[in-house]
Parts: structure tokens; sequence; C-alpha cells
């Protein structure tokens, strides 16, 4: 076999496995749009469920989603970040950073079906919080903690060492480096961290499936003790649970979750791309 | 002017980075409004000796420092704040290394940290010390632009005018012309010699000829050690020891 010939097949190969990568995301995406835009309407944006979820909207489902989202990122972030700053900035390279550093890690590798159960049994249990946007959002945010703390430590090693230098040679005291001279330059990439956490807060089910999730509840919560509907358990529901939904309305709830966590992604690419245009050293 | 009571004395110096001495035993007084200059050929230790006058040796992990380092009589070590010590004793880096944020901001970066609040006095930092450095008039019109837009030779100056701003003692200079073009180069060392009315100077230099240029005192270090230190003029006309002519007249380096 010639060498020309081998390389066209080779490339061949790899053009078909990315093709292959690619397929199902136009498809998922393809089936979504198709099936559901019809459903997408102010009223199916902004009402409250009515007729056992058959008519009406998704209204409380969108919101619990947010308040859940929120609520775990105002937890995670400042946790996440305050954590990763003791682990680059001041602790040395002993036994115990390096036990928290894998426990980073392994926290990141638990199914999050185990992170539900934790939740049930520390916040909802334990701490007697009920089932309730508190330990949603609490149990939602030690599922993103890892993605917060890893990015967090990313974007602070990526501050180049000597403005650490200079800040310290000028007198700055090792707080006030960090504070005036490290933490906003890497900024950019905590928020980057915290976004793509969001967006993973939003579409699961299992962390909230035990400790907030409401099967149907045609009302808005009134504090973070209430339980509420939200996006990925009500697709669940209407999808498996309760017969004769309407098709366009399931794959409408889908297309409104979809759009949602994409949207966020989307927002941390232009905020990393924008970061990296700006940064000159 | 050995008999005037040094602005610098060190006795006994060592340094180590782990296993590695890199400063062994080291005794020099520099004296005030002087430049001492600081000669040797690569990893003699020279940049660490500048950085055990300002206590950024402790930055190296792993890093030792025994002797002792007195700043007018006052052990740097236990006798004042690391903070306030590196005030006093300001270093301008090898490279231009200014930070991602305006040229006014770099200036009163120091002063800020001190909590220094008002307007006015920041404002005459400013002034003052891009005057000293010579920065003056190729910036005034564009303080808040950012720093990182002037040239190395501008960045090289700013730097300068960063630590002049806290009003330090001394001045630390590392090579600092070591990434500049002759220019700029012979325009950093006019505004040193210019500076050595206020301050003491200490400049470490891979280049021999800019150390007899302005340097008053010179020591010479190999591999950790001091092996001399005299007036500029002698080590440059009759060095005491064979190695410092061998290095000075360039068979090693």
């Amino acid at each position: 076999m010639s060498a020309r010939l081998a390389q066209k097949i080779a490339f061949t190969i790899l053009l078909l496995a990315t093709l292959l990568v690619v397929l199902p995301v136009i498809f998922i995406l393809g089936i979504i749009v198709a099936k559901g835009a019809s459903a997408i309407s102010w009223e199916f944006l902004f009402s409250m469920p009515r007729d056992g979820m058959t008519a009406g909207g998704i209204f409380p489902a969108v919101l619990g989603t947010l308040y859940l989202v929120l609520g775990a990122v105002l937890f995670a972030v400042p946790l996440g970040v305050l954590a990763a700053v003791y682990l680059v900035e001041y602790s040395s390279d002993n036994w115990f950073s390096r036990l928290v550093k894998l426990a980073i890690v392994n926290l990141a590798g638990v199914p999050s079906v185990v992170y539900g159960l934790f939740g049930l049994g520390i916040f909802v249990t334990f701490f007697r919080f009920g089932a309730s946007i508190l330990s949603g959002s609490l149990t939602l945010g030690i599922m993103i903690l890892p993605v917060i703390i890893t990015s967090a430590r990313e974007a602070l090693e990526s501050v180049p060492r000597h403005f650490r230098t200079v800040s310290l040679s000028l007198g700055a005291s090792r707080w006030q480096t960090i504070r005036h001279s490290v933490l906003p330059h890497a900024l950019p990439g905590i928020l980057t961290g915290m976004i793509l956490g969001l967006g993973r807060a939003a579409g699961e089910t299992a962390p909230i499936l035990f400790t907030v999730a409401a099967f149907y509840l045609p009302r808005l919560p009134q504090s973070v003790f209430d339980q509420t509907m939200a996006l990925p358990y009500h697709l669940y529901v209407i999808s498996t649970q309760v017969p004769g939904i309407a098709e366009n309305v399931r794959y409408g709830t889908a297309l409104v979750l979809l759009t949602l966590v994409l949207l966020l992604n989307l927002a941390a690419i232009v905020l990393r791309s924008r970061f990296r245009r700006k940064k000159k050293w | 002017m050995v008999s005037a009571p040094a602005k610098f004395s060190i006795a006994g110096l060592h340094v180590h980075y782990g296993k590695l001495c890199v400063l062994r035993d080291l005794n020099l007084d520099i004296q005030a409004n002087e430049i001492f200059t600081v000669i040797g050929p690569a990893n003699s230790g020279k940049t660490t000796f500048l950085h055990a006058l300002n206590r950024l040796v402790d930055l190296v992990p792993d890093s030792r420092l025994s002797g002792d380092i007195r700043l007018d009589g006052v052990d740097i070590r236990c006798g004042l704040e690391v903070e306030a010590l590196r005030r006093k004793v300001g270093i301008v880096f090898a490279l231009p290394l200014p930070l991602p944020i305006s040229i006014f901001e770099n200036v009163v970066y120091g002063l800020r940290m001190q909590g220094v609040r008002d307007a006015a006095v920041l404002d005459e930092a400013v002034e003052r010390s891009l005057h000293e450095s010579y920065l003056w008039d190729e910036v005034k019109d564009r303080l808040r632009s950012p720093a990182m837009n002037l040239s190395g030779g501008q960045q090289q100056r700013l730097c300068m005018a960063r630590i002049l701003a806290g009003r330090p003692d001394v001045l630390l200079f590392d090579e600092p012309t070591s990434g500049l073009d002759p220019i700029s180069t012979a325009r950093i060392e006019e505004t040193m010699l210019n500076l050595k009315e206020k301050y003491t100077i200490v400049l470490v230099t891979n280049n021999v000829a800019q150390a007899a240029r302005v340097g008053e005192r010179t020591a010479f270090f190999l591999m950790g050690d001091l092996v001399e230190v005299s007036a500029t003029s002698k080590m440059f006309t009759a060095p005491a020891d064979s190695r410092t002519s061998d290095y000075i007249t360039g068979k090693f380096g």
C-alpha cells in the first residue's frame, strides 16, 4: 500500500470519527427543537401549570431552578475560592495539601445520586432543613465545589509569579498581595468556573430528587424552607410519571432546560475569550 | 569612609537553598550614599545577595539564611517588620516588571498598600518620583494608560519610580539594564548617578564595564564566595586576587 493511500484512509477514518462525535449533538438539538419549539410561548414560560401539569406553563420549575442554582453558587463560590486561595497561595506541598487535593479530585468523581443521598442525610434529616430550597442548594453547592475549586486554582496559578514578587518587594503584605495583585487578575478565570458549575447545577436531577424537588406544586416558593419544582425533575416527571402530557410540552420543557444550560456555557466561553484577549503578560 | 557608620553591615552571612550553599560566610559593609557594585559570573550568588538584603530570599521554598545583616544597626530579621524593611530597601529587577495596571497605579502601589488615601499626597509622590527617575516628561500626559504600553527602558525607569515613591533608604538594582539597548542603559546609569545623592545604591551587574562606569566600591563574587571588595578604581587597575583580574580581563565569564 502506498504511503499516499494509507494517508487517505487515515484521514477518512479521522474525519468519520469526528463526524460521529458531532452527529448525536446535532440530532439531540434537532429533535428537541423540532418537537418542542411549538410549545414555547410567553404563557408556557411564565404561568403556573394547571390540570395536573397537562396544561398551563412551567414557571415554578424555571424559577425553582434559578433559585437552586443561585443558592448553590452563593454557597460554593466563596467557599471554593477561599479554599483555592489557601491551596495555591498559602499551603506548601505537604501531606495535608496533597490529601485535600486528592479529596477534591474524588469529590468530582462521586455520582450525583450519591450527593442526593448525602444531602438527604445531612441537610434534610440531620440539620432538619426538610425538603427545601436550602437543602437542595447546599447539596448542589457541594456537588459543584470541585469544579469551582479546580478552575479557581488554575486561574490563580495562571497569574504570573512575578506579580507576587513585585508586590511583596514594594512592601505589601502577603494578604494585600493576594487581594490586590493576584485575585483581580484571576477573577475572569474564577467566573468561568463559576458559570460552568452553574450549568452543571442547573441540569442535575439526582441531587435535588430527595432534597427539594416537588412533584407538582403550582405555586411559587415563599422562603428558602419551601419545596419547589425544578426543571430537570419536572422533565423527568412529565416524561415518565404522568400519562397524557402532550409531546410538545415535554420537548418544550427539555428545550427550555437545554437553552438555559447552553446560555450559561456560552457566557463562560465569551468571558474566557475576553479574558485571553486582555491578557498581556 | 571606613569610619562612617555603615548603612548595611553584613557579618557571617550564609544562604542555603535546600542543601545547596549559594552564599558562604559573607562579611562586608555598604556605606551610605555610595554606589556599591557587585560583579561576578552567573551563579555566583549576586542576586541572592541582593534578595537577602530585603528578605526576598524568604520567598524561596527551602531557603535558609544565617548570619547577621544590619540596616543602620538594626537586625533586619528581628528588628523590623518585613514590609517596613522592603519599603526601606527597594529593588529593581533584571527584567522590567510593571504590574498590569496604569502608570499612576504602578507608582502609588506601595503607598496604597501602606494605607495612603490622600489624593494630593499620591499625586505629589507620582510627580516627584517620576521626576527622580527622569520619566515624567515622557509620561506626564498619559499617567492613566497601561504601564505595559511603555517601552522596555521606560518600564524600567517606571520600576525605579515605583520604589522611589515610598522614599526608601537603599535602592537595589539587579542587572537593571540586561534587557535594554545602549541608549536606555545610558539613561538608567545616569539616573543612578543622580540618585546617589539621596540614596544608597547596590548594583548587581554582569557587565564589568558598567561597574567601572558607575561604581565607587566593587565586590567580586565567585561561586558563593566574596573574593575581593575594594574601591572600584583600584579593583579595575590593581586587583588583589588573580581570579578577579582573570574575570575583569575576560579570561572567564
